[in-house]
């Protein structure tokens, strides 16, 4: 059995700032038809995961419990559940929003940590290595792809873009205890 | 000549050059000329950077976006990622002033401005819809003899909102091309199911997201079909590679060949499997390389 869930532990201000993303307000009108979770290829290997908790937890304000629940990392955007709900709740676009204030809270998981650090450093989540630099050669290509890793004036671009949105202290390190 | 700007993404470039070359090679035999974007970066990886931080998400892929509007051309991307996002991103800022006053006076500062003046292609649709598939056919010089398990992956066809490519439920497009090239799509079990890499997942939650491609890949080779044939570097990925660490994970083996379509459609134009990558993946299937007349080194 779960624990009751208190109305005292609902912070409104919290849902409201989730349905500031164009969709995620239609959280209320949902009447649990279960259309979401019962077709999400995720819920499938992992039980856990349950998209249509998430967003009515959402709706009811549960900012902490959301905010460190581990599944709301799961879901691959896929989007089949925003597809086929009848509401027209935009699932995926709420989603996406809880884990934004999750990381504005100071919670991420360090592996995307690590993709957002490897960004601010070369312009690309996946750069060139040297097992493709061989390979780009025996296709013809240049070892090198004409992007930012090719035009150091582009990538210093994308780098200012990411300190003027403040990307890359989002995804700094944190400082050690 | 119709030219494009050709968005290479990170891991076509990065992993799978293969894919870009063939994608030159292709387009260029239909009479399209792909011009670098000089400078491009990330799309930026939706995942990450849609879920961190929405306006630096808008930043980046507007950036991308204004180095075509520059050049006077629509982008074409092979990756249903950078399509997610680059597509989601203009549709955004060509409807929303606000967000794109806020994005503007940022873009403001690398002396660029997003105006609006163009549309982000993906291969696959602009393959069917501008080319056509009478034209694609007269194209191909050899056609395969290939049972195919066609995956479309998401972000191509989802959300649809700003896609206008139909019901996500039951596509046909995609099969449509690939049977273009003499190829039979094979139907298989959740033919639609996502590859579980993208969201992040296959970054922080690995196992979980092999669990997904595990599944689909057993669906695939219960069908019986010779090869995978894709629209995603993101998925080619997840397939490709995910069959090593699902072998190491959960001593499940598959060997199937991954193709994306671009390579397909080379193979079927009379290019080698050498000339488009196809000798590149991490699994490579003997038998499948012998059948498209490839070398075949283990």
């Amino acid at each position: 059995m779960s624990e009751t869930v208190q109305s005292s532990d609902f912070d409104k201000t919290f849902t409201k700032e989730i349905f500031e993303e164009p969709g995620a307000e239609k959280i209320a009108l949902c009447f649990n038809c279960t259309g979401c979770t019962s077709g999400c290829p995720m819920a499938e290997h992992e039980g856990n995961y349950n998209i249509r908790k998430i967003l009515r937890m959402a709706n009811l304000g549960m900012k902490k419990q959301l905010l460190n629940d581990p599944y709301i990392w799961y879901c691959t955007t896929c989007y089949k559940c925003q597809e086929r709900c009848p509401q027209g709740v935009q699932n995926v676009d709420a989603l996406l929003k809880i884990r934004t204030i999750a990381v504005h809270s100071g919670i991420m998981l360090g592996p995307h940590r690590k993709v957002g650090q490897v960004v601010v450093k070369f312009g690309h989540a996946v750069p060139i290595n040297d097992d493709t630099k061989v390979k780009r050669k025996k296709l013809g290509l240049d070892e090198v792809p004409p992007t930012v890793h090719k035009f150091e004036n582009g990538l210093k671009d994308v780098r200012k873009l990411l300190k003027l949105t403040g990307f890359d202290k989002l995804v700094a390190e944190e400082e050690k205890k | 000549m119709t030219k494009l700007s050709f968005f290479l993404g990170c891991i076509a470039p990065n992993r799978y050059p293969g894919i870009e070359a063939a994608t030159k090679k292709t387009l260029d035999k239909l009479g399209v000329k792909l011009e670098d974007i000089e400078g491009a970066s990330c799309c930026p990886a939706p995942g990450v950077f849609r879920s961190f931080d929405k306006d630096t998400w808008l930043a980046l892929a507007s950036r991308n976006i204004v180095l075509s509007e520059k050049m006077g051309n629509d982008i074409l991307t092979v990756c249903n990622g950078c399509f997610g996002s680059l597509v989601d991103a203009n549709h955004i800022l060509k409807h929303d002033p606000v967000l794109k006053e806020k994005v503007n006076n940022i873009l403001k500062e690398i002396e660029l401005e997003f105006q609006g003046k163009i549309d982000v292609r993906h291969i696959i649709e602009y393959l069917y819809k501008d080319i056509g598939i009478e034209k694609i056919k007269s194209a191909i010089k050899k056609p395969l003899d290939l049972k195919v398990a066609v995956h479309y992956g998401c972000h191509l066809i989802k959300p649809t909102k700003e896609r206008h490519l139909g019901s996500a439920e039951n596509p046909r497009f995609f099969d449509e091309l690939v049977e273009a090239t003499g190829a039979k799509s094979i139907d298989y079990e959740d033919k639609n199911a996502c590859c579980g890499a993208g969201g992040g997942a296959r970054t922080a939650v690995l196992d979980t997201a092999l669990k997904l491609v595990n599944n689909k890949l057993k669906h695939m080779k219960d069908a019986g079909v010779d090869c995978v044939v894709d629209a995603c570097p993101f998925c080619h990925l997840q397939l490709d590679v995910g069959q090593t660490e699902i072998k190491t994970k959960f001593g499940d083996e598959y060997g199937i060949h991954i193709l994306h379509y671009s390579q397909l459609l080379g193979l079927a134009m009379g290019f080698s499997p050498e000339e488009l990558g196809i000798d590149q993946n991490f699994v490579k299937n003997s038998e499948f390389m012998r059948k498209i007349g490839g070398v075949h080194n283990e």
